[in-house]
Formats: C-alpha cells, sequence, structure tokens
C-alpha cells in the first residue's frame, strides 16, 4: 500500500476520485479517505498487538521478576536490586560473560570472512552456480541440536574422528571438551559450519546490487580482481556488511544451544566453566538451581549488553569504512 | 526463483491476509488455552490416569501398565517419560507453581524429596488417607521417613532404592593379571584404600586406553553414598564444609584422579562415558542396582559375559539414588491413582521391575523375593544377594534440600583436578564457593 496525498498525485497511482475538487464531498469519500488515513496502522497493528503480548510483556515482566527472590515452586519475595548485586559481585558471571566475548570473537570474525570470500567467487560466473548456492545454506537448514550432537561426537576424545585425522598426521589425542581453548574452538567450529553459509548468501545478494559499470570502469583503469574487491565490492557492501556485524554479534551474546548440547545437555560449561556463556549461566540459574529471580536479572543485564554492543558495533563499522 | 507475474487478485490477497491474521490469532488463543489439567473422570465411568515419570522405571518396559488396564476396567493410563531428570524436575516444579498440566502420578527422585517434604508439602496428596496407605509399612526403615513430613503426611510411596556395588570387566581384569571372580576380587578389596592400590596394580599393567575407574566424581559419589551425615546433619544444618566424611572422601577421589587412575569420563554427561562402557575405556565402576540396566543397554549384546560384579570394598553398604511415586495434590483422581501406585510399588512388581531393568526393590518382601537373583549378562553374578547385602549394611542417610546442588559442585571441582590438573586444595574451595554463592 502506497499512501498519497490527494493533492500530489504520484504517477502510475490512482487519479482521485470524481468530485474531490468540489466543496461538498460525499459520505463515500470521507469514507475513502479515512480509510485511506487509518489503513496502514491497521495493517502494522497485528506485529504491535503480539509484540506487545509476547514481546514487551515478558519484558516487563522479566524486570519485576528480577527484583524479587523466586524459587521455582515457591513464592516471590521482594529484594530490590539484590539480585544485581549478587550478579556483580559474582565471578561466575565475569567468567561467562568473558566466555561470551571469546567464542563470539572466535566464531564470529572467521565466519563472516569466510562468509565474504565465499560469496565474492560466487559471484563469478561458474558451472552448477546454483548448486553451490544452495549447498550453501544446508547447514543453516538443520538444526542446532542435530548439528551439535554430531560435532560433539567428531570433538570426542576417545573415537571422534577429529582426534583420528590428527593421529594420522601424527599429533597427539586432544581433550576437546576439557581443554579451556580447544572446546571454545570445537563450540565456534560448529557456530561457523552453520552460520557461513548464511552470511555468504546474504553477501551475496548485496553483491548483485552492485553497479556492473563501477567494476568495468575500474578494470578500464588497470583495476585487478583484488583492487577491485577492495575498492569496489567492499565500500559497496557496506550496508550489508553492518547489517551482518550486528545480526552476529546479537547471535554470538545469545549463544546457548551450541555449548549446551556439546556439554551433554549440562549448563555448567565445563568443569572450569571454559565454555559457559551468559545463556547457559542464565538458564543454570533457572532451571538447574530453579532461581528465577536471579535467571531473570542474567536475562536483563545480557538485553542491556546487547543494545550496548549494537550500538558499539554500528560506530566502528562506520567508522572503519569511510 | 519463478518470473511469472502473479496474478492474484488484490481482494483475494488481501482477504488471504485476513485469514491468515485471524487463524494466527486464533491458534494463539488456543496455545493458551492448552496445556490444561491432567486427566479427569469422564461421565461414562471411566478413569483416564496419567502417569509422568523420568528415566527408566520399568513400567512400560515390562507392561505392567497395559496388565493393569486389563485387570481394572474403566481404567485408563497415559503414561509420558522424560529422560533426564534434571529436565524433568524443572518442567514439574512450573506445573506445580502454575496449578495445571500434571499428571496424576509423578515420579520423585530420592535427591528431591527432602525439598519435597520441606517445602513443598501442601501441593502433594498426603497418602495416608487414600487407598495407599496400606503399603506405607511394606519399606525398608529409612525410605518412608524420608518422605514424611514432620507432621507425619506421607508424600510419596518407594519404588526402589540404589543399594551398590562394583561392576568391572573381567576380561580387562584378567589381561592386567588382576582376580576376575568375584569373591576373589572381593577379598583384595577391604577398603577403598586397597580398591586404589589395586587401580595402581591395574594401571602398570593394563591395555592401553584403559583407566582404572571412569571417573573421580563418581569415585566420590560412591563413597560419600556409603556415609550417614554427608552434607547436612541431623539437625538440617549445612555441614558439607566441615564434615571431615565428605573431605575425606573428595580427596581419596582427587588423589585417584591425580594419579590417572580415572577415564576422566564424566558420569551421564560425556559421550565418552557411555561409549566407554562398550569400549572398555575404564575396568570398574561404583554401580548402583539401577545402573544395572544402563549398563547393558550400553556395552550391548558384544558386552554379554564382558561384564561381573562384586560387592563394595569390606562390604560396605550403602544408597546411590532410588525413586518414590507421588500424587500432586491437584489431581483429580487421587483415589484411583492411589490404587495404582499401591499396586506399581507392591513387592511382586519390584521384584518383576529387578529382574528386567535391575532397580532394587524397596520393599522389604521385594527385597525377599530377589534375594536369590543371579544376572546371565553378568557371567551369572549373584546380583540379588550383592544388593541385598548392601541394603542391609546401609545406614540411615540423612538427606537434604540442596544435596543435589552440592553434589554436583563437588563432581564439577573433582572433574577439574583429574581433566585440566587443578590442585585438589584449589578444586576443594571452588567447589566450596560455588556452594556459599547458590545455596542462601
Amino acid at each position: 500500500m502506497s499512501i498519497s496525498t490527494p493533492a500530489r498525485p504520484v504517477p502510475g497511482e490512482r487519479t482521485p476520485p470524481p468530485g474531490s475538487g468540489t466543496p461538498r464531498r460525499s459520505w463515500r469519500t470521507r469514507l475513502f479517505q479515512a480509510e485511506e488515513r487509518t489503513a496502514p496502522y491497521v495493517y502494522v497493528a497485528p506485529f504491535f498487538l503480539l509484540f506487545a503480548a509476547f514481546g514487551l510483556f515478558p519484558l516487563v515482566q522479566t524486570a519485576w521478576i528480577s527484583l524479587h527472590s523466586y524459587k521455582l515452586g515457591s513464592e516471590m519475595k521482594w529484594l530490590g536490586l539484590e539480585n544485581y548485586v549478587w550478579l556483580f559481585s559474582n565471578p561466575d558471571f565475569y567468567n561467562s560473560l568473558w566466555k561470551t566475548f571469546t567464542i563470539g570473537v572466535l566464531s564470529t570474525v572467521p565466519q563472516l570472512m569466510i562468509a565474504l570470500g565465499l560469496a565474492h567467487l560466487l559471484n563469478y560466473r561458474m558451472r552448477g552456480r546454483t548448486f553451490f548456492r544452495v549447498a550453501m545454506i544446508m547447514p543453516y537448514a538443520t538444526s542446532v541440536a542435530a548439528a551439535a550432537l554430531v560435532f560433539a561426537q567428531l570433538f570426542g576424545r576417545d573415537a571422534g574422528a577429529v582426534n583420528w585425522l590428527l593421529g594420522v598426521v601424527g599429533v597427539d589425542a586432544v581433550d576437546w571438551r576439557n581443554g579451556d581453548w580447544t572446546a571454545q574452538l570445537a563450540i565456534s567450529i560448529i557456530v561457523i559450519w552453520r552460520w557461513t553459509g548464511y552470511n555468504a548468501l546474504i553477501y551475496l545478494a548485496g553483491m548483485q546490487s552492485i553497479s556492473q559499470d563501477l567494476y568495468e570502469a575500474a578494470a578500464l583503469d588497470g583495476a585487478s580482481r583484488w583492487q577491485q574487491f577492495r575498492h569496489v565490492t567492499l565500500p559497496g557492501l557496506r550496508p550489508t556488511i553492518l547489517f551482518t556485524a550486528v545480526v552476529s554479534t546479537i547471535g554470538a551474546s545469545q549463544l546457548f544451544g551450541e555449548p549446551l548440547i556439546f556439554g551433554g545437555g549440562q549448563p555448567d560449561g565445563g568443569a572450569l566453566g571454559q565454555y559457559q556463556t551468559l545463556g547457559l549461566f542464565m538458564y543454570q540459574q533457572g532451571w538447574t538451581y530453579g532461581s528465577l529471580g536471579r535467571a531473570a536479572t542474567v536475562a536483563w543485564v545480557t538485553f542491556l549488553l546487547i543494545i550496548v554492543l549494537v550500538l558499539v558495533n554500528t560506530a566502528i563499522t562506520r567508522r572503519r569504512q569511510p | 526463483m519463478t518470473t511469472t507475474p502473479r496474478t492474484t487478485p488484490r481482494t483475494t490477497r488481501v482477504r488471504t491476509a485476513r485469514t491468515t491474521l485471524a487463524a494466527a490469532v486464533a491458534g494463539t488463543l488456543l496455545l493458551a488455552a492448552c496445556g490444561g489439567g491432567g486427566g479427569a473422570a469422564a461421565d461414562d465411568g471411566t478413569t483416564e490416569l496419567t502417569v509422568s515419570l523420568f528415566g527408566t522405571f520399568g513400567y512400560e518396559e515390562l507392561g505392567l501398565f497395559d496388565r493393569y488396564e486389563a485387570e481394572h476396567p474403566g481404567v485408563t493410563i497415559t503414561y509420558e517419560s522424560t529422560q533426564g531428570e534434571d529436565k524433568y524436575w524443572p518442567a514439574l516444579q512450573t506445573r506445580l507453581a502454575s496449578g495445571s498440566g500434571v499428571a496424576d502420578i509423578q515420579g520423585i527422585e530420592v535427591a528431591r524429596i527432602a525439598d519435597v517434604v520441606a517445602n513443598q508439602a501442601e501441593l502433594w496428596t498426603d497418602l495416608r488417607n487414600t487407598p495407599a496407605a496400606g503399603s506405607i509399612g511394606n519399606y525398608v526403615e529409612w525410605k518412608e521417613p524420608a518422605a514424611t513430613t514432620p507432621d507425619g503426611a506421607v508424600l510419596g510411596l518407594g519404588t526402589d532404592i540404589g543399594p551398590m556395588g562394583i561392576c568391572y570387566r573381567s576380561d580387562l581384569l584378567a589381561q592386567a593379571g588382576l582376580p576376575t571372580e568375584p569373591a576373589a576380587l572381593s577379598a583384595r578389596m577391604t577398603s577403598w584404600e586397597d580398591y586404589v592400590a589395586l587401580g595402581r596394580e591395574y594401571q602398570a599393567a593394563a591395555p592401553a586406553g584403559s583407566a582404572w575407574m571412569d571417573s573421580a566424581g563418581g569415585f566420590y559419589n560412591a563413597i560419600v553414598s556409603t556415609e550417614q551425615t554427608i552434607y547436612y546433619d541431623q539437625a538440617g544444618t549445612l555441614v558439607h564444609d566441615s564434615n571431615p566424611a565428605v573431605r575425606a572422601a573428595f580427596d581419596t577421589a582427587a588423589a585417584a584422579g591425580q594419579a590417572g587412575l580415572t577415564a576422566r569420563l564424566e558420569q551421564f554427561v560425556d559421550p565418552g562415558w557411555d561409549a566407554g562402557f562398550a569400549s572398555g575405556s575404564f575396568a570398574t565402576i561404583a554401580c548402583p542396582s539401577w545402573m544395572i540396566g544402563y549398563i547393558k543397554g550400553k556395552a550391548g549384546d558384544a558386552g554379554s559375559g564382558l561384564w561381573n560384579v562384586t560387592t563394595l570394598p569390606g562390604g560396605a553398604g550403602g544408597n546411590w539414588g532410588g525413586a518414590y511415586l507421588g500424587i500432586p495434590a491437584s489431581s483429580e483422581n487421587v483415589e484411583e491413582a492411589a490404587e495404582l501406585i499401591a499396586w506399581l510399588t507392591a513387592p511382586e512388581r519390584q521384584a518383576e521391575v529387578f529382574a528386567s531393568a535391575g532397580n532394587f526393590p524397596s520393599t522389604t518382601g521385594g527385597i525377599e523375593m530377589v534375594a536369590d537373583a543371579t544376572d546371565p549378562w553378568f557371567n551369572g553374578a549373584p546380583i540379588g544377594q550383592i544388593f541385598s547385602t548392601s541394603t542391609a549394611n546401609a545406614p540411615v542417610q540423612i538427606l537434604g534440600p540442596e544435596d543435589g546442588v552440592i553434589k554436583s559442585a563437588m563432581v564439577e571441582a573433582l572433574l577439574s583436578v583429574e581433566a585440566n590438573g587443578v590442585a585438589p586444595a584449589d578444586a576443594w574451595n571452588s567447589a566450596l564457593s560455588t556452594v556459599s554463592n547458590q545455596v542462601s
């Protein structure tokens, strides 16, 4: 639906209804105008109604619960900001914050760079292009649970395929799950595997909106493919890169399924919490320990953190590519 | 990506959108309305009982529900099970709190019973006033008191208990030159120190890639499960940090982990633990009776005859696990549900369940019936006698509401010792700080 004022008809739009210029307008006209004014609101209303019910209300409710001691199966008890004091003096919270950050960087940065490279390659004319493009999206279509389960087997210590391959080249078996960086690396690989194709397709779509004229002009000026990539493709993709960076950052801050299943369904993230993300920490508070008030506190702090991260991210990405 | 233009008339599209929206809203309302209460007595005189359990109780597998339905016309049983108790319990708690969605019969793990008795007595039915009242006196001495409130209300009937033995791979022990017969092995193990010493002997001659036991956490848990006082004293005060038995068990297990006697596989969590029963990455494991069925399942037919069972070192008694069946107070079929749980937990049924799943009877009558049971899969081990002895020698454990939190903190700390090389004293301190951070 496009909205147009009767005074300035847009070419191609319906012409104003007959009689609209006369001083006495018929009821039909007024009804039509009322509809034109209100229709957009009616059409967007369902989203906002659903958002209020399933987005805003839980958000406010969570904030309210975070001010209480609320054990699963008992009454709520007012605490004020005590849960927040508990959270900010808890070393486990800082640990999970740090792990969320390191796993986030380990997974997001390679993921976006690989995606960019793949998209650049797929942008060339090549045989079986559609096949490769569809293949890219396949990992994204598999469920997190299935992917994490398979990777947890691959990274098994005693009978895992990865350790077997390492053994072939003479490297000792690695205890992926119990090691600090090895566990984070394994989880990052699951995330990279699942999301790289998705991001590559987004980049590909962005690349196809860049005018071919620019490449031709660059080629005439003697720019190599790499120079074309740097000076034409990258600047042209700026909004797309910003978008994927923001989405990936949000995804990384909410990382949950992969480390949970990698850890055998336990939210403690290893003996030293070496892969306990904020999501796992929250789940552990709520569902292992039954402290819903504390879980709600973690949820709210995570929410605020994501907002800050997105703002910082946007600022950085804007500055990087002037 | 189709290139044909869309020819759908505009009005149709709008109507479709409206229909979709209506359907979405209706679906949402429907979802909100669902998740209602458990079974209800229908008008035609039939009763629908819902049963919700975790893990393997053995009832469905044995066909006990079908048999009960056949013997009791007019009763239909709907059964569901969650594999992990750690997921089952929180879900049950939210349903209990919201007052809807609970089944007529719910399983309660023994680690939760103290919490139920202390904090949620009003959410469960007192079985003294139901047809199940007659079954309350059938149990080993500590089973019912643990499910009884200070006012005397009995909130659950016991299904099974967890007396312990040592399960071991006779083929691996033979390869390392250790005794393989239960009696001969038992003679070499008169204490936990002997068990560890035997482990050092095993490790010196063991097949490559095989450790003496599965995990330091499991070892620790076996030791504390033979104690009377563990994390709480008789008055209900937390003593986990001052009880010398807990510290001693922790240090013994940590030392075994440091010495490389463990396979560093976290129980029930690490997929390698499950695989280890078949592949032989560990030779022994302290096994409660309910783990008998688990080992069979993981090792499969190929494992038959390789595994055997002997008594705990020195013939010690203990209890690790076990469960209860309770009826939530919101159930609309208390009478019928009570009849069913009395039937399910009767000595005869417990004996049947033990024979098929390994869950050891908690009634004295049931224990008598299985006293002579042997298990062909375990080389004909006299499991009835081994677990009966362990039951007879077991102390009356004092349970507390936060036992589970403390236990998992200890197990996690021990994993950090064996797998990450953390010093035992540091691991102990971090376990204590986890507990104090969580239990307040």
